[in-house]
């Protein structure tokens, strides 16, 4: 796809998201997770800069993955000190609007990026071992509007997709997207093996519209951010349809600790445009138990340090310091949770 | 979009069921698809070229990077959007060849002429390029348009979609009729007509006789095979698109043989036709699925392989690459459509400077695979 479309596609984006309305989470009385977010967090060398932080993850020795939008599209490593290590992928055909980063169990890392329409897994070494998708060619020139959806047929082609999960046995679950509504099921040689929702967007149970991320639980259940219809659908691993969770506002983008106790994080991100009214009502990121218990709730919409503005990501290796990523303001923070103290207050 | 090679590989599932369904030797093989290293900011996109010289060394073309439109100009202008890499025999990086050249915007063949000189062919900007081993540039076949054609915004009854400004994606050039981006190149003719000038429209590959006579397959838009004297001068060209002899749909790979017989990958047709020198046709080769990557090799008795590469959007039909004699004779097939090591990901290259010894380039799995045959 070539620059002009893809900017015509970010102002089809946008304005679209300036249009969406905050939706304040049924969810009440939901106990504050007291937190601090770690200053300075992550350090740049000079002339390095962030644009909109679309994805972030850490891999088994705590390096950090973000995977930006600047002036290329651009994935970045970091230690768990927050020192910068590498850049990874530079220059790749996959790479022209970064959507989300994950880091499997191997700790390959997985980029999605709804510009070229790809997935693309590196090895640890930061090599391209798998591609899922292909991007347009640019031998068909400008297109006027953003391609027509896929039909379902289509079982390898994406369209705009936005996150990428795995279950214990490597199967890959690939959510997809805004182009097309639909979560695809991989092997994990990357072989298609079956589809939940389609090529339209529907707000009947196992349809979505714009799911936005997804990540499998050890028992191979698979939850979505099903964004624009206010919920998070899960299923099982045959992606046969198990529970909706429609009492946390949005489910933009949605993180499972490892365990061996799960927890379940899904942000209420506060939409683009930052309507009047908009930060009361949404914002926050909620701790939930697999099952759909709600723990707590933290964080709010700011543009000030330890606020959120737009969480489009989280990471939550240790579910008591989640790094989140926010497309607006930039930026990637990490916060460390006091959940002893949430318990206190939840006591009163 | 992903149209041209929906149209290439659009009967690839039916050729593959006919193909499957003759009773053909598997050919053993292995693969190593790490052969060629990489520095580290270096990552191959599509690999739609691969090829080896004389002394082994390894030349890929690639679609990597990002291919640009720039706006605000008098005219959309595109760049960029693909590589050329030279590693030796070991598989070492050597360097890059070709940097920011005009005409390098989407990969589609490399080739190495019995002097070593490189000749690269380009879909979008329709050019083939001659390479000295040195690099430096010996002769151009082609030429690029000079702009891209902005399609005509459809914006629906009361505004642009969202409200978006104004003025995006205003009205401009209508849109090329015809099929999708075939008349690229802009000159010579309408699409399929096989015109008869120099100049290409998605030219996919390029082959030379034993007195140095060139021959481009052309391609995606022409449907023809243009041929040149060693100088670069216009001679002839045949064909044009339809099914009968001597026609194509989708001229895709074109490979000569030590007699002077021009073989011609007829993707779309699912056949490989043979012609002399001059374009007379001789015969077809049929069973072999969608021809789309073609390669001979040079020793006294040379072998045919020819690839029934998956369309993208399709890794579990077809794939598999064959080895025939030069009398059409099928002598054997290896490999199917995936992503593992020894699966295909719609090849769109072949090297075979020995026999057995094959590199493979790959648009689906961005990785080139040196395989060996048993």
């Amino acid at each position: 796809m070539t620059r002009l479309s893809l900017s015509c596609s970010v102002l089809l984006l946008l304005s679209s998201s300036a249009f969406a309305q905050a939706n304040k989470a049924k969810a009440q009385n939901v106990p504050e997770i007291p937190y601090d977010s770690v200053p300075n967090f992550l350090k740049f060398p000079a002339g390095l800069y962030l644009g909109e932080a679309m994805g972030v993850a850490t891999n088994s020795k705590g390096h950090i993955f973000v995977f930006t939008r600047s002036a290329n599209t651009r994935l970045f490593e970091f230690d768990q000190n927050g020192k910068y290590v590498r850049e990874l992928g530079e220059g790749s055909y996959g790479f022209e609007f970064a959507h989300s980063v994950r880091v499997d169990s191997s700790d390959n890392v997985w980029a999605v990026d709804e510009g070229t329409n790809m997935v693309i897994k590196f090895n640890p070494e930061g090599r391209i071992v798998m591609v899922l998708g292909h991007r347009p060619d640019a031998v068909a020139g400008l297109v006027a509007q953003s391609p027509p959806p896929n039909v379902p047929a289509e079982k390898y082609i994406l369209g705009r997709p936005t996150d990428v999960s795995w279950d214990p046995q490597g199967n890959i679950f690939v959510s997809d997207g805004y182009i097309n509504h639909r979560v695809v099921k991989y092997d994990k040689n990357g072989r298609f093996l079956k589809q939940v929702g389609s090529e339209r967007p529907g707000s009947e149970p196992s349809q979505f519209n714009t799911p936005h991320g997804i990540a499998v639980d050890l028992q191979g259940n698979v939850y979505v951010s099903d964004r624009a219809n206010h919920r998070m659908q899960v299923f099982d691993n045959n992606l046969e349809r198990k529970a909706i969770y429609d009492n946390i506002g949005d489910s933009w983008t949605v993180c499972i600790s490892p365990g061996p106790h799960q927890y379940l994080f899904t942000s209420n991100s506060n939409p683009n445009g930052n309507a009047p009214g908009s930060w009361d009502v949404s914002g926050e990121i909620y701790k939930m138990e697999l099952d759909g218990t709600i723990l707590g709730r933290f964080g709010h919409a700011s543009k000030e340090f330890g606020g959120f503005q737009v969480v489009h990501m989280m990471d939550c290796r240790n579910p008591n310091e989640i790094i989140v990523a926010e497309i607006e303001s930039w930026r990637v923070q990490k916060l460390l949770l006091k959940p002893q103290a949430a318990k206190a207050a939840g006591a009163k | 979009m992903r149209n041209n090679l929906q149209v290439l590989f659009a009967a690839a599932i039916l050729s593959a069921m006919s193909a499957a369904a003759q009773t053909v030797a598997e050919i053993a093989f292995d693969s190593n698809p790490d052969f060629l290293k990489f520095p580290a900011n270096i990552h191959l996109g599509e690999a739609a070229g691969v090829v080896t010289n004389s002394k082994g060394d390894i030349f890929v073309y690639t679609r990597t990077g990002h291919p640009t439109i720039s706006i605000g100009t008098a005219r959309p202008f595109a760049h960029g959007g693909s590589r050329l890499f030279q590693f030796d025999k070991t598989g070492k990086f050597v360097r890059e060849i070709g940097q920011d050249s005009y005409a390098f915007q989407v990969a589609q063949q490399v080739r190495i002429d019995p002097q070593d000189n490189l000749w690269v062919v380009d879909q979008m900007s329709s050019m083939v390029m001659k390479f000295d081993p040195n690099g430096q540039i010996a002769l151009l076949l082609g030429r690029k348009s000079e702009s891209e054609r902005l399609p005509t915004a459809q914006a629906p009854a009361g505004g642009p979609p969202g409200g978006a400004a104004p003025g995006r994606g205003a009205p401009a050039n209508p849109a090329p009729a015809g099929p999708a981006a075939a008349g690229r190149g802009g000159r010579g003719g309408a699409p399929g007509a096989g015109t008869q000038a120099d100049v290409f429209q998605r030219p996919t590959d390029v082959a030379w006789d034993a007195a140095g006579n060139i021959y481009v397959a052309d391609g995606y838009g022409n449907s023809r095979v243009a041929k040149f004297d060693k100088s670069g001068k216009f001679l002839k060209s045949w064909g044009s698109r339809g099914t009968e002899n001597g026609q194509f749909n989708i001229a895709h790979g074109i490979a000569i043989d030590a007699q002077g017989n021009v073989y011609v990958a007829d993707t779309v047709n699912k056949r490989i036709q043979v012609f002399d020198g001059e374009g007379t046709f001789k015969t077809q080769i049929v069973n072999v699925g969608s021809p789309a990557a073609l390669c001979i090799t040079p020793g006294p008795r040379q072998f045919l392989y020819s690839s029934n590469s998956n369309p993208p959007e399709d890794i579990d039909t077809g794939g598999e690459i064959y080895k025939l004699d030069l009398t059409g004779k099928i002598v054997g097939k290896f490999g199917k459509a995936g992503k593992l090591p020894k699966e295909f990901g719609s090849v769109n290259a072949i090297s075979c400077r020995t026999d057995n010894e094959l590199f493979v380039g790959e648009l689906g799995n961005w990785r080139v695979q040196k395989l060996t045959l048993h």
